[in-house]
């Protein structure tokens, strides 16, 4: 309903938010484009709730600008709540209202009754796979239930654009993934999806990702394309029995950009892929014995890590 | 509009029907505190502790102590001609009133003469002491016709006329206060609760993404529970009916009105507290606090405003009960038309326009 798919979905110019003295989101730009699913990563606190709030017109911008669809996030909040889905961090249903009535009280939130509201409250039961749990009160569904039902919520007015915020928070990998698949069966349908999470593997679903850290965002493109800022062979994964001490000494290695623990294995980011030779050496001359170095290829958050790293390093 | 506003008024009226104790509490606990505070809170007096000192001794004289005693209020604890005794029954407290009737007063009434009866009274409870005064005089006005007529001429004492509460009994004077009352702190707190209660669990954060604005929201919440305070109030009356003996003497319409002016203004204090409060329990404590002291003590529930400092009478203007009450007083005892408080009316509907702005304003603002 609104303009051309060439105009962007959301575009952002240097928005910031400040509390005080604390910068919780600091010169951010970027653009959505319409249909895709736009991923913002970021540990808690980095300012992906902050930035999504200022989107939905939640809270005003202290400096820079925003728009969503074409309008103004700090003086047409009116126009863009009409047209968008919010799913925010919190559990935004009633859980002491059936499916049912949470359908139609939210479908009811947005000026929608009579046929139409039948229609789509319809919709968003078989969507969300609840045609057996009409009439249940949502406290009694399981998480994941209830994180889907909350997404066709925010969906009913049919808006083309939804923003969910940290949507799979508490539930488990399954509902999970189902919860994803939906997400993907929006994008399919020509939805734009704006989402935050903390979780790499939902990540890797996104179309492209934003990484935001301590309220910059430091990287923004497709996974693949993140992952390009390691050459081929410079990611190894390091297995050996004493992974703090391996750890210690591999930092100290010339050659060695960074080493990052992940459980028992060591990722270590190598100058170039030739120093991968002798790393395993360098650890039996301090008793890691039997250390195996293998290639791998980067995951999103070795990426995340050094994208990090890098920036602290710029900071320092 | 009209169709969200509406949305959100029926989501209140569901989750109320989950939660039948809430919407039971609402409707029941006025009725529930008019019973209590309608017995406990009297200010009517019996079984006084009474003596008669009879100097005279004669038909008269035996005729008006009579009538005290036959009035069911006074019981008689002495009687005797020294009116020396009564020091020592007033002293040890086994009386708190006694009637000195002077020789002479039968042969001053036989002979057209004017005359005295002497009434004595314990006045360390000032309260007691001047509802016993009252009564006295009532049982003398109402002897005095009688005396009248058998001997012409003489005149007694003044006969008072107490009109709307010809018996001056005090429920009649207390249900329309404990009325504005109750319904004052329960739709207050339930507003007040309601509203946070969205803050807590999180779904306040949801309704600020929709298109609802502010004032379809406080509008949509408000209203269920200024039906069931409706509801409430109705009981209350029939309570008042049946129980206190209290008729409503003028127009039901008018009394619905007025009360559902007083509703609303209750309501908007109630959405303003929410807007201070973060948490169901802060605004639960805020909501009881800001609307019991006040309504109880600086709307003229029971303490008349026209006897207190100025600096506090200036005070009572921002109390609605103290409008309400007014209005509602005139309306249920006097069967008074809006000619004689539709400046209270105008109060409450100041009142009502300002709370309800500042709160709409607030939670403009934290939107």
């Amino acid at each position: 309903m609104n303009g051309g798919s060439s105009q962007p979905a959301v575009v952002a110019r240097d928005l910031t938010r400040t509390f005080g003295p604390f910068v919780a989101v600091d010169r951010v730009s970027f653009e959505v484009r319409p249909g895709e699913i736009f991923g913002f990563l970021g540990s808690n606190g980095a300012g992906k709730t902050t930035t999504i709030r200022m989107l939905c017109g939640l809270l005003a911008p202290s400096s820079g600008s925003a728009s969503v669809l074409g309008f103004d996030v700090a003086t047409q909040a009116a126009e863009i709540k009409r047209r968008i889905g919010y799913m925010s961090q919190r559990f935004s249903l009633y859980n002491d209202l059936t499916v049912e009535e949470n359908l139609r009280f939210w479908g009811g939130a947005y000026g929608l009754f009579g046929a139409e509201m039948a229609g789509r409250a319809e919709w968003a039961v078989v969507t969300a796979d609840l045609e057996h749990s009409r009439r249940a009160l949502v406290r009694s569904l399981p998480g994941g239930y209830r994180q889907r039902l909350a997404l066709v919520a925010a969906l009913l007015h049919e808006p083309p654009i939804v923003f969910l915020d940290e949507p799979t928070g508490g539930v488990d990998p399954e509902a999970r993934r189902r919860f994803w698949d939906l997400i993907d069966e929006l994008a399919a349908a020509g939805k734009t999806v704006f989402v935050t999470t903390h979780y790499m593997d939902e990540a890797e679903r996104c179309h492209r990702v934003a990484l935001m850290h301590a309220g910059r965002l430091l990287a923004l493109d497709s996974v693949p394309d993140l992952k390009s800022v390691f050459p081929q062979g410079t990611v190894v994964e390091v297995t050996c029995g004493r992974p703090a001490q391996a750890m210690a000494r591999l930092e100290e290695l010339p050659g060695v950009v960074e080493v990052a623990l992940f459980g028992e294995r060591l990722h270590v980011v190598l100058g170039n892929p030739a120093v991968g030779a002798s790393l395993a050496r360098s650890l039996d001359a301090v008793g890691c014995e039997n250390a195996t170095v293998r290639a791998i290829s980067p995951s999103l958050e070795d990426v995340f890590i050094h994208v990090i790293a890098r920036a602290e390093g710029e900071a320092a | 509009m009209l169709r969200r506003t509406l949305a959100i008024a029926v989501k209140e009226l569901l989750q109320l029907r989950r939660d039948p104790r809430t919407a039971l509490t609402l409707l029941g606990m006025p009725m529930v505190m008019l019973l209590i505070y309608g017995y406990a809170l009297s200010f009517d007096v019996q079984h006084i502790r009474f003596a008669v000192v009879d100097q005279d001794g004669t038909r008269p004289s035996r005729d008006v102590a009579q009538a005290f005693l036959q009035s069911g209020y006074f019981d008689l604890v002495s009687q005797g001609r020294d009116p020396r005794v009564l020091d020592a029954l007033f002293d040890s407290g086994r009386i708190q009133a006694a009637l000195v009737i002077p020789s002479g007063y039968g042969s001053d009434l036989a002979a057209r003469r004017s005359t005295t009866l002497q009434f004595v009274l314990d006045g360390s409870d000032s309260q007691t002491a001047t509802t016993i005064l009252g009564y006295a005089r009532q049982i003398v006005g109402s002897v005095s016709p009688v005396i009248r007529k058998n001997a012409r001429d003489a005149a007694v004492a003044p006969v008072p006329l107490v009109w709307y509460n010809p018996d001056l009994s005090s429920a009649r004077f207390l249900v329309p206060g404990l009325l504005a009352f109750i319904l004052m702190v329960t739709s207050v707190i339930a507003t007040a609760l309601a509203v946070v209660r969205e803050k807590e669990r999180g779904t306040m954060e949801s309704l600020r993404a929709t298109p609802l604005v502010a004032i379809e929201l406080l509008i949509g919440k408000t209203l269920p529970y200024l039906l069931l305070a409706s509801g409430a109030a109705t009981g209350a009356l029939v309570i008042a009916r049946l129980l206190f003996d209290v008729h409503v003497r003028g127009s039901l319409f008018w009394l619905a009105a007025v009360t559902l002016l007083f509703l609303a203004a209750s309501l908007g204090w109630g959405v303003l507290v929410s807007t201070v409060a973060e948490t169901q329990q802060v605004a639960f404590q805020l909501g009881l606090l800001s609307s019991m002291l006040p309504t109880f003590i600086l709307s003229g529930f029971i303490f008349p405003i026209s006897s207190m400092p100025p600096a506090l009478q200036v005070i009572t203007h921002i109390v609605p009960a103290r409008y309400f009450l007014v209005a509602l007083r005139a309306i249920i005892l006097k069967g008074a038309g809006p000619e004689v408080w539709w400046n209270q009316a105008v109060g409450l509907l100041v009142y009502g326009a300002a709370v309800l702005a500042v709160a709409t304003a607030r939670t403009v603002r934290s939107l």
